[in-house]
């Protein structure tokens, strides 16, 4: 087990590495951002100077030397349109995104856990039906949408909640819910399809057959069996949705990671762009690496295995 | 195994609803065995109200998307500022060829939707096209060649699978700009590595079959054996993985061009279409935006339902790939 876990971190160091180095090259093909800076009237020795302390001169794998150095140390850069630490700006924003994706986390498997559990034993049900076809709508429809229709229905007909912005935890409910959705009719399904597929299995029918009740088999035998395999999926989630969280940001104007990295799109703001890619993709990695471990531990088949 | 078995209370007795819990997939199973396994397909097709909806609304739109030009009322484009933010026909207000209203320049939102998913269905097509090509072709030269290029491409896949796709697709959009054919590429890129990675799982699967040792013994050549026993045994996953991939890749369309990262903002796509909607949502304009997401949720939706029945029907104790 230790020597898989090695590899397993070997492998995301490696992948690291490699994220940088393609996120570097790729925007510095992409465009000179010393053009976007300078007003219309600059010279050529304001574009040249600009270029020099940009340290845009140099070779682009002296660049790429000089970034990983300064990355180590936790410097990506400054930031050309805030002149504030790319690093800072983008750390700075963390908080909001967390808490929107561990809330619509926490909802989503709150309520897909039992539902989908109910739904596989009441399998062929209206229940079962309901919540198929519900989850059906919820893995179809494209989360920005859902976000639009919750504004449309909460805020501006019923008047409810308030559509954008972020400070009470009212302004978190819309957000989070539509954020949640999609999530939650992926777990609700998962959760269903192996509870259906444990409740065939050898030891279920053993404990059946020993009179174990109903209500044991289903929520001790087969529940805690399912979990296991649902662990990796949900955990997994949890770094996509930090990305995916940028459309539900851009909808309720949630001031989070997604936003910045609009609105540095639109100014070409080369650190914040390498910052936010770096930092996705370090929870994400760390995530994945975390849930990979938590696996392990939890199914006593891998974890006793040399 | 697992052997927690021991551990629950001996209990006397049934639950009152363990019967019906247990019947489900007993019937199931039992319904499945007297139908013969040729038939198998077509009538888990036929006996399936859904599954039949959806592939008669799924083959409607298809058909709406290839004579968009002739079956959308106006242009999608063309802007009538007289007819700006019309509701839909059958309020008061509504004017008369827009049946689903229009937006702030004056735009009819049903031609909108029609020539939107045209556009939908060609990203969401050819890019999984595209990145089954990619993975194919990776994925065989990975399973058949082994040694440095397998180590190289499955790499590759490592990485691109220990990403989030979102974050692959906005960094090469915000990189190579928009445009219809770099989205698709771009999404294609972001969706080859499963394909790749099933492809070489099953030639590694079957590679050491004696019936490929045998056709290597009769001397025919790598590429006849990888075409006729590696490509038709990965035909069945890769059908699966493509009918999955189809709506998460109209959705990946919708969400770039939402976030004006996708196409160009003269095309009319479902993603601009819902997005400028969304900029008169307050002003109580509402079926700019709630129409195209609707529309689109249909497609996806029926395309959802066809992907699940073909797994379920082609791989029945799958359900890994959600």
């Amino acid at each position: 087990m230790g020597l898989y876990l090695l590899r397993r971190l070997y492998q995301t160091v490696i992948v690291f590495f490699v994220i940088t180095a393609i996120v570097f090259l790729m925007l510095h093909i992409s465009g000179d951002p010393v053009e976007l800076l300078l007003p219309q009237d600059a010279t050529e020795q304001d574009v040249v100077e600009l270029r020099q302390t940009l340290g845009l001169d140099k070779p682009l794998l002296v660049q790429y030397g000089i970034f990983l150095a300064n990355a180590m140390r936790g410097d990506l850069g400054v930031s050309y349109h805030h002149g504030q630490p790319a690093l800072k700006l983008v750390l700075e924003r963390l908080p909001a995104s967390l808490q929107l994706v561990c809330t619509s986390i926490l909802i989503s498997i709150i309520i897909a856990i039992p539902l989908g559990v109910l739904s596989a034993s009441r399998r062929g049900k209206l229940l079962d039906r309901l919540s198929l076809l519900g989850s059906l709508v919820g893995i179809s429809s494209p989360p920005f949408w859902i976000g639009i229709v919750f504004i449309l229905v909460f805020a501006v007909e019923l008047r409810w909640l308030p559509s954008s912005g972020r400070g009470t935890w009212a302004h978190l409910v819309l957000p989070a819910t539509s954020l949640a959705l999609y999530r939650l009719a992926l777990f609700m399904r998962l959760v269903r399809a192996g509870m259906l597929d444990i409740m065939t299995q050898d030891f279920i029918r053993t404990a059946r057959s020993k009179g174990v009740s109903e209500k044991m088999v289903i929520y001790k035998h087969a529940l805690k069996n399912t979990l296991i395999p649902f662990v990796t999926i949900a955990g997994m989630q949890m770094g996509s949705l930090l990305a995916g969280a940028i459309v539900t940001e851009k909808v309720f104007a949630w001031p989070g990671l997604g936003r910045l990295f609009l609105d540095s799109i639109g100014v070409m703001d080369y650190p914040v762009i390498i910052a936010w890619t770096l930092v996705i993709a370090t929870i994400f990695l760390s995530i994945n690496l975390f849930v990979d471990i938590i696996y392990v531990w939890l199914d006593p088949r891998i974890r006793h295995e040399k | 195994m697992k052997n927690n078995i021991k551990t629950a209370a001996p209990h006397t007795g049934n639950g009152p609803d363990s019967d019906t819990t247990y019947s489900a997939p007993m019937a199931s199973f039992l319904g499945y065995k007297y139908i013969p396994a040729e038939r198998q397909l077509l009538h888990s097709f036929v006996s399936n109200k859904l599954v039949l909806g959806a592939s008669v609304l799924f083959i409607l739109c298809v058909l709406g998307a290839v004579f968009a030009p002739l079956i959308s009322p106006v242009d999608p484009i063309e802007q009538t500022l007289r007819a700006r933010l019309r509701p839909p026909i059958w309020y008061e207000r509504g004017l008369s060829p827009y049946i689903l209203g229009t937006d702030r320049l004056g735009r009819d939102v049903l031609s909108n939707i029609i020539y939107g998913l045209r556009i939908s269905l060609m990203v969401g097509i050819l890019s999984v096209a595209l990145s089954l090509v990619i993975g194919l072709t990776l994925g065989l030269i990975a399973g058949y060649a082994r040694g440095f290029w397998e180590n190289l491409i499955m790499r590759a896949v490592d990485v691109q699978l220990s990403l989030p796709l979102i974050m692959v697709a906005l960094c090469f959009m915000v990189i190579f700009g928009q445009g219809l054919g770099k989205m698709i590429i771009v999404i294609a890129i972001t969706g080859w590595a499963v394909y790749a990675r099933t492809v070489r799982g099953t030639v590694l699967s079957i590679r050491e079959k004696e019936y490929v040792e045998a056709a290597h013994a009769l001397g025919f050549g790598p590429g006849t054996i990888m075409i006729k026993y590696l490509f038709l045994n990965a035909i069945t996953p890769i059908l699966v993985l493509t009918a999955v991939q189809v709506p998460r890749v109209i959705i990946l369309e919708a969400t770039l061009s939402f976030l004006g990262v996708g196409v160009p903002v003269s095309t009319p796509s479902i993603g601009l279409c819902i997005a400028r909607g969304y900029q008169v949502l307050f002003s109580g304009s509402w079926w700019a935006s709630i129409f195209p997401g609707l529309a689109l949720m249909f497609l996806v939706g029926c395309i959802n339902v066809l992907a699940d029945w073909l797994r379920d029907a082609l791989e029945p104790r799958s359900r890994e790939q959600v």
